[in-house]
């Protein structure tokens, strides 16, 4: 197992990301942000709660996103992923979305994402925001706005973000 | 996590574990159910046969929607106007809309055990709807559903089944499901509609219906199945109505509040007063809308175990 990032650069990441959004979307109007279950939602959290401490008088619609039963690989004879919740208590018709998860890998969870989301409305724009990038792994033609780092990696080999609410530390290993 | 059977054919069959997985997976779909589309893509390479040997309104139709909104292909078959009145067996024709490509069969039928005996001779997934006085596995778990969202949990609550405990697929499989998820159980009726030895599935017998109330969390009232009924079992309509009858009166007596539970069609004045199958307490119609979530989750579960394409 090998470290590639500790809890100190997660968190200076998490920070530098918050203001790439802020770069783009001045005053969050109509700017709302959206977490992939079930990893990506503890980096959206924190991207949320740093957001909220940058714009204190602007309410930013958070939600989050399961994409299960969106899946294209139901058929394939693995287990059935557990559904989790899914939170969007708003429409996203015209909004400019940015979606959050933890690592981007062949893209796929992401296509599912985007055809979940489309049924809550019609965004005007959809943004990616990724902390770990494994690029030349793509599967799909689809790729990150915002990235927190890009890692090169072999199909063998596994990154995972641990975090300090579910793994009882911050940390990026490869495995 | 994945069921431990490849057909829904009973409650019996089931695991407590299975039980939790199709509740927590219908929560997930109620919310779908909740949204402006309320539709998701799951199964959109699944076609199902809804095969209905007997009457049914709200199982139908809420198959067919728990169908449509997971994006499967639907197919409607009913008995009658078929080829079944020309002497086509069960499995024939069962054999035959298989072989147009169907992967799932949805099932009623008024033989006890006819899911089962088709489950030994197709391959597909089977789901009974209901199969003659045996079980309707998919009432019973809306049913828990719909008490574990109002009471937030099964364990340890008081559940009272009343009526015709005796012609009740729907007892028979709330019965199993209470008892599998440690609720209390008792069954209140005319000896003549309660079956002999019941007490073996561990459940509580009561002839009191104001006693049962009294005890009681939720009282699920059963209808009383004259179709079934092939000998007279009380003397007149008025007459189980008088005792057995739940109405506001009865509710107003006891010292507390308790949750009305009917599996519909409903008999207004007969099991159940119009009074009381309307008021608060009743969420007969939160029945019928989970049932929906429900049915789907049994489809999803039970179509993530088909073979997978090649």
């Amino acid at each position: 197992m090998k470290s590639l990032f500790t809890s100190q650069q997660l968190q200076i990441t998490i920070e530098r990301l918050a203001h790439q959004l802020l770069e783009n979307h001045l005053q969050f109007k109509d700017t709302v942000l959206i977490g992939m279950q079930p990893r990506g939602i503890y980096l959206s959290d924190r991207i949320h709660s740093k957001l909220k401490t940058l714009l204190p008088d602007v309410l930013i619609p958070y939600g989050k996103l399961d994409i299960t039963f969106y899946r294209d690989d139901f058929n394939s004879g693995s287990e059935l992923p557990v559904a989790r919740e899914t939170d969007i208590s708003f429409s996203l018709e015209n909004k400019n979305v940015i979606l959050v998860d933890d690592v981007l890998y062949t893209g796929r969870t992401i296509r599912s994402g985007l055809d979940a989301l489309l049924d809550f409305g019609r965004p005007e724009s959809v943004e990616l925001l990724v902390l770990i990038d494994r690029r030349f792994s793509r599967e799909l033609p689809i790729q990150p706005d915002y990235v927190g780092m890009t890692v090169d990696a072999v199909a063998a080999q596994r990154v995972k973000v641990l975090w300090k609410e579910k793994d009882k530390k911050d940390e990026v290993v490869m495995l | 996590m994945s069921l431990s059977v490849k057909h829904l054919l009973g409650i019996k069959d089931l695991t407590p574990d299975d039980i939790s997985l199709i509740l927590n997976t219908a929560e997930s779909f109620k919310d779908v159910l909740q949204r402006p589309i309320k539709k998701v893509p799951t199964l959109r390479d699944t076609t199902i046969v809804n095969l209905f040997y007997e009457n049914s309104t709200r199982t139908r139709i809420s198959f067919e929607l728990a169908e449509k909104r997971l994006s499967a292909d639907t197919i409607n078959f009913a008995a009658s106007g078929s080829s079944v009145s020309k002497g086509e067996t069960l499995i024939d024709t069962v054999n035959n809309i298989l072989s147009m490509k169907v992967d799932m069969v949805v099932m009623r039928h008024s033989a006890s055990g006819a899911p089962h005996f088709l489950s030994q001779h197709i391959n597909a997934s089977i789901v009974n709807a209901g199969d003659g006085i045996n079980e309707h596995p998919t009432q019973a778990l809306l049913d828990a559903f719909s008490i574990k969202e109002k009471l937030g949990t099964l364990k340890g609550k008081k559940i009272a089944l009343f009526g015709d405990i005796m012609h009740s697929r729907v007892a028979l499989s709330n019965i199993y499901l209470l008892k599998k998820m440690g609720a209390e159980v008792v069954v209140c009726g005319p000896p003549t509609l309660i079956p002999k030895h019941i007490e073996t599935l561990g459940v509580n017998v009561s002839y009191s219906v104001p006693e049962t109330l009294a005890w009681c969390d939720v009282a699920n009232v059963l209808r009383i199945q004259l179709e079934r009924q092939n000998k007279p079992l009380f003397s007149t309509l008025r007459e189980y109505s008088l005792y057995y009858g739940i109405n506001k009166a009865l509710l107003d007596s006891l010292k507390k509040e308790i949750v009305i539970m009917h599996p519909g069609p409903i008999n207004r004045g007969v099991e159940l007063n119009s009074d009381v199958a309307d008021s608060k307490n009743s969420i007969i119609l939160d029945q019928v809308q989970n049932g929906v979530a429900v049915r789907m989750a049994v489809l999803y579960l039970l179509a993530g175990k088909k073979d997978p394409l090649v």
